[in-house]
Formats: C-alpha cells, structure tokens, sequence
C-alpha cells in the first residue's frame, strides 16, 4: 500500500484527466488502468472560475480519488486561489501544486512553489509540490509542510522519459522515507518501469496516455509497468557490472579450444 | 406529417432541409430573434473528417465523409473542395508524424509542394500534411441560404420566446436546441469553443490550415473578402461569456507564428460560444415521447449535421403514419 498524507491506495498509477478524445475514453482508461487517483485541472477548465460543471460531474463519478491540480497558474497569488477553488469544488484538501516559471516550457517557479507550499500547508492543504530534481529545493519544500514529493524526470509532455538518471537517484537516496512521485516527462511503461525500479513510489501521467493512439490500452500498459517496476524494485534487482560474468563457475569445466 | 423543428442553428436547419426534401410539413422555432446565435455562428466550417480522426473516433469519419456532398447538393456553390494543410512549427515537427500516425487520407508535402498549394506560407515549413479530399464552408453564409431555401419553400420560421405555439399542433417535435438542454437531457455537457476573426490583405490562403502544437492546436479558415476564422479553443466548462485574455492571446500567438503578416491584421471580432457533447463525444438523435433530439455534435456541426438529419429522416419516413399516409 502507498500511503499520501490520510489515504492509502493500492495502484501507484496517478492519471491526469486533460486532453482524452473524449470523456468515454478517459473514463475507459481510468477502469483499464486501475488507478485510485486522478489529476484534474482547475485552471483551464472553469473559464472565468465558474465550475467546469458536468465535466467535474464525470470527474465525480469515476469513483477514484481526486487530486485537483492548479496547472496554468504562473504566480502564488493565482495557485493559492486556485487551490481553494478547488477545495470547494472537489472537498479534498488535496492540492497538486504547480506554480509555472516559463510559459514555454512550463518549468516551474520553484522560488514561488516554496512559497504557495507554505501558504497552502498553513491553510490546512495537503500538497502536492510538482517539483524539479534539486534537492535543495525538496528540502524547502519539506520544511514548508510537503508530505509528499513529485519531482519530473524530463519537461512535462517532452514523453523523454529519465532525462538524468543520476539526479534521480541520488534525490531517492536524500528522501527515503518521504513518498516520491514521478510527475512529468513520461513517455512510455519502460519510462515508468524504469523510474519504479529505482525506488520511486508512483508515477504520474497524463500525455503519455491521453496522447496514445489507443489510450485506455496505454493505460493499461502502464498500470503493467508500474507494477512490474515496483515488483522488481522490492526484488532488489542487480546493479549493472563493466564486464561479463558467467552464471555457472568456469573452473573444473572440459576446455576443448 | 406536421413537423416543428426547434432550433435554427446547423441542426436544426439541416434537418429542417432534409425533411422538407422528403416532403414533410415543417416548421422552424427559434428561441433567439435570428438564425444561427449559438454554437453554430462560430463554426469553423471545416468538412474534415479524414484530420478529425486525430482525436475522434470512427464513425466521425464513417459519418462525416458524405458531410460535403450533402451540403453541395443542398447549396450548390458554397461547398470549397481544396483540401486542408497541416503543419507544425519546427519544434513541434514530431507532431506531424503522430498526426499522421493517427489519420489517413494525406499525403506528405516538402517545401515545394506547400509553396505550390499556399504560396504566402512558402519557405516557412519545411513539412506538411496535405489532406486532398477535405472541404469547408462559410457557415453563416450556409446557415442564411438553408433558411433562404427553406422560406422560399413556403416552411414557416417562428422567431422569439413567445412565438413557438403549441406542440400540439404538431405531429413531431425535433428538438436542436444543442447546449441549451445541458442539465435537461442525461449526460449532455458543454465544451467552450473560443474563435476570432482577423482581417488582412498581406496574406492569402485558399484552404483552411492547421498548426499543430502539443497544447494549443489552432486552425484558420479562409473566408472571404480578406476576412480569416481562427479557432478555436476546447474547454471543458459551460461558460459562454466572452473570450478570456489567456485564450485570445493563444489563439493571436498561433496565428502569428503561422505567418507573421497576421500580426498587422485587423481584430474584427471574438466569441465563444458552448458545443453540447455527450460523454463519446458523438452525436445522437434520442426519442423522448412524441420529441426527437438531436444534440451531441460538439466540434463537429457541419461535419455530422447532415448524417444527423438523415437519422431523423429515416426515423420518420419508417413511421407506420407515414407509410399509411404514403399508401393512401
């Protein structure tokens, strides 16, 4: 079980609800992939602030936990706001905080994020921190009252996969004990898999699902990865060695060059 | 059979068209004191079923590809076979390949090929998908004829909120009113659909385009006399208040980059407006009584309007009423 603040779920498998062909669709992936939770955005989705309405009613009614999401907001002030839109709407005090520092590559503000983190954590929010890979960063985050972690492992929707390996190793050693989630950058299950075996302990995709030309069989595929990832992490697989090394001994054996 | 259509927006209107062709009593009501108000007037008219299946399923194209024909034969002359253009900024290169991973009935263009075709956007891409059979139309230009037509016909139009009269009088009620039943008819929601209209002499296009881009695909449409629609944006929200900051500045963005002459056009007009959708985000004539519905078309209007209107008539030329009717 992955226990995130209050709520322990069983999938490690966090879905994103934006951009499916249709809600059908999503709603297909969502039961495919077995997922407990799924991001949905405040931001591009109420137009002025109103309630997305019947969309939010679907969200509703997939029956999974929801972690509303505070995408597109550039400044604390819009995500704070946003956040607590989303309290409203949704009844969770779950936020996933995104605090966006460029436009064009949507990389985020992380100075800002610290900073909404620590609002929102006094205001009774659990948070979501989508972050970068630095260290630095996540520790700030902690202090802020962060229970959680969700660095990238490559811009979001580049579908890269991990970008630097090294990085993500290393923050999975500084925050043992502290739950990491892979947000962004994921293109494919081998992404996942790969991510899942290093210790992480669930990924978060949109992109690579809703972008798929099948995506309620992506998300599938990916729920397969995740778990065969998270397995062979609890397996304790084998670190990789700079020469051969046979499995039965060569010694006592009939040579015949 | 006496039949009152409620709604004049494209379906209300093309069923209107197609029963009066099977020879049907009909009777338009509309809400709001002229054609076209809702979702409709902000169409881009684009008879694109081969690009739609990038994002939609199946039967959009099933559905969708006799779309041209139909609005050819019913207004001829309005119909512009010449395809549609896509292409995608250089960055976003990898966007045309899933584009084309995705769709069917393209072929690939080089710099040459696109130069031939639009010659204002020559030298800008080095790439495009050229989808050969596609069509568009103006839609108000369309929405105004099918009502000229229909009251050269002798069909009646009833305009206004106190003119509809009662249903009583009517054999079939066929009710188009698209977004306004949102909350009324089960599992019907409103996406926001956010367009512009540019004016400029220093670019010409014949044939609408799309700019593919991982989070903001736009297309323009050529109209006539300088006049471009560019459009248009999805959002999952019933909000039908004016076009946001956010959304205007994507949609000029995009325009731009698809060619700079559009940074000194003219703005000559915003809107945004509400597509019903059901949950497949595929349309659907529903009985309810003595009412037909048809709703659902979302982005696609024009596109499966027609195949809608056909349901209807099917539907009602198989009546026992009307074949009793037919027999005598």
């Amino acid at each position: 079980m992955l226990k995130l603040y209050d709520i322990a779920v069983q999938s490690r498998l966090l879905l994103g609800t934006a951009r499916y062909p249709s809600p059908a669709i999503l709603a297909e992936a969502v039961r495919r992939s077995k997922t407990e939770i799924v991001t949905v955005s405040l931001r591009r989705e109420t137009a002025g602030g109103r309630s997305g309405g019947a969309f939010f009613d679907l969200i509703r009614d997939l029956g999974v936990h929801v972690l509303p999401n505070t995408a597109g907001c550039h400044s604390v002030q819009e995500a704070v706001l946003t956040a607590k839109m989303a309290r409203d709407v949704f009844r969770t005090n779950w936020i996933k905080l995104e605090v966006i520092g460029h436009h064009d590559t949507l990389q985020p503000d992380v100075f800002g994020l610290v900073e909404a983190a620590r609002i929102l954590a006094g205001d009774g929010f659990q948070v979501f921190p989508y972050t970068t890979d630095d260290l630095v960063v996540a520790e700030k985050l902690l202090e802020a009252g962060c229970r959680v972690l969700m660095p990238s492992c490559a811009p979001i929707g580049s579908a890269m996969g991990p970008v630097n390996p090294t990085a993500l190793k290393s923050f999975r050693a500084h925050f043992p004990d502290v739950p990491l989630i892979v947000d962004a950058g994921i293109g494919r299950p081998s992404h996942a898999a790969d991510v899942m075996e290093r210790g992480y302990d669930a990924v978060l995709l949109n992109t690579a699902v809703a972008g798929a030309g099948d995506p309620a069989a992506m998300a599938e595929a990916f729920a397969l990865a995740i778990a065969a990832g998270r397995l062979a992490h609890q397996a304790v697989p084998l670190q990789p060695r700079d020469m051969a090394v046979p499995s039965t001994p060569v010694i006592g054996k009939a040579v015949f060059a | 059979m006496r039949i009152l259509v409620k709604g004049a927006g494209v379906a209300g209107l093309t069923v209107a068209w197609q029963l009066y062709r099977h020879g049907f009593d009909v009777t338009i009501h509309e809400r709001a004191e002229k054609i076209g108000r809702g979702a409709s007037g902000f169409a881009g008219g684009m008879l694109a079923p081969w690009c739609e299946r990038e994002s939609a399923e199946e039967p959009v194209l099933a559905l969708g590809r006799m779309a041209a024909d139909w609005w050819e034969a019913a207004l001829p002359g309005h119909v512009q076979r010449r395809g549609t253009l896509v292409v995608a900024g250089g960055r976003d290169a990898g966007e045309l390949d899933r584009f084309a991973g995705r769709t069917s009935g393209w072929e690939w263009l080089d710099e040459a090929g696109i130069a031939a075709l639009e010659p204002h956007l020559a030298g800008r891409f080095r790439k495009a998908l050229f989808f050969r059979q596609e069509a568009h139309l103006d839609p108000r230009k369309a929405l105004s004829a099918l009502t000229a037509g229909l009251e050269e016909a002798r069909m009646r139009f009833l305009f206004g909120m106190s003119a509809e009269g009662k249903a009583t009088h009517y054999d079939r009620v066929i009710n188009c009113t698209g977004a306004e039943r949102i909350g009324r008819l089960a599992d019907l929601r409103g996406v926001r659909g956010e367009m512009l209209g540019l004016e400029t002499g220093d670019i010409t296009l014949s044939r609408p385009v799309r700019l593919l881009h991982p989070r903001h695909p736009i297309y323009i449409v050529p109209r006539e006399r300088n006049h471009f629609m560019v459009g248009a944006t999805m959002i999952e929200s019933n909000d039908a208040s004016p076009i946001t900051a956010r959304s205007l500045m994507e949609l000029l963005n995009a325009a731009y980059a698809l060619h700079p002459a559009f940074g000194e056009a003219r703005l000559t007009e915003t809107g945004a407006g509400i597509r019903p959708a059901y949950p497949d985000n595929f349309p659907r004539v529903t009985e309810e009584g003595h009412i037909l519905h048809v709703n659902g078309l979302y982005r696609h209007g024009f596109l499966l309007a027609p195949a809608m209107a056909g349901e209807v008539a099917r539907r009602l030329l198989a009546e026992p009423r009307h074949q009793e009717r037919k027999a005598s």
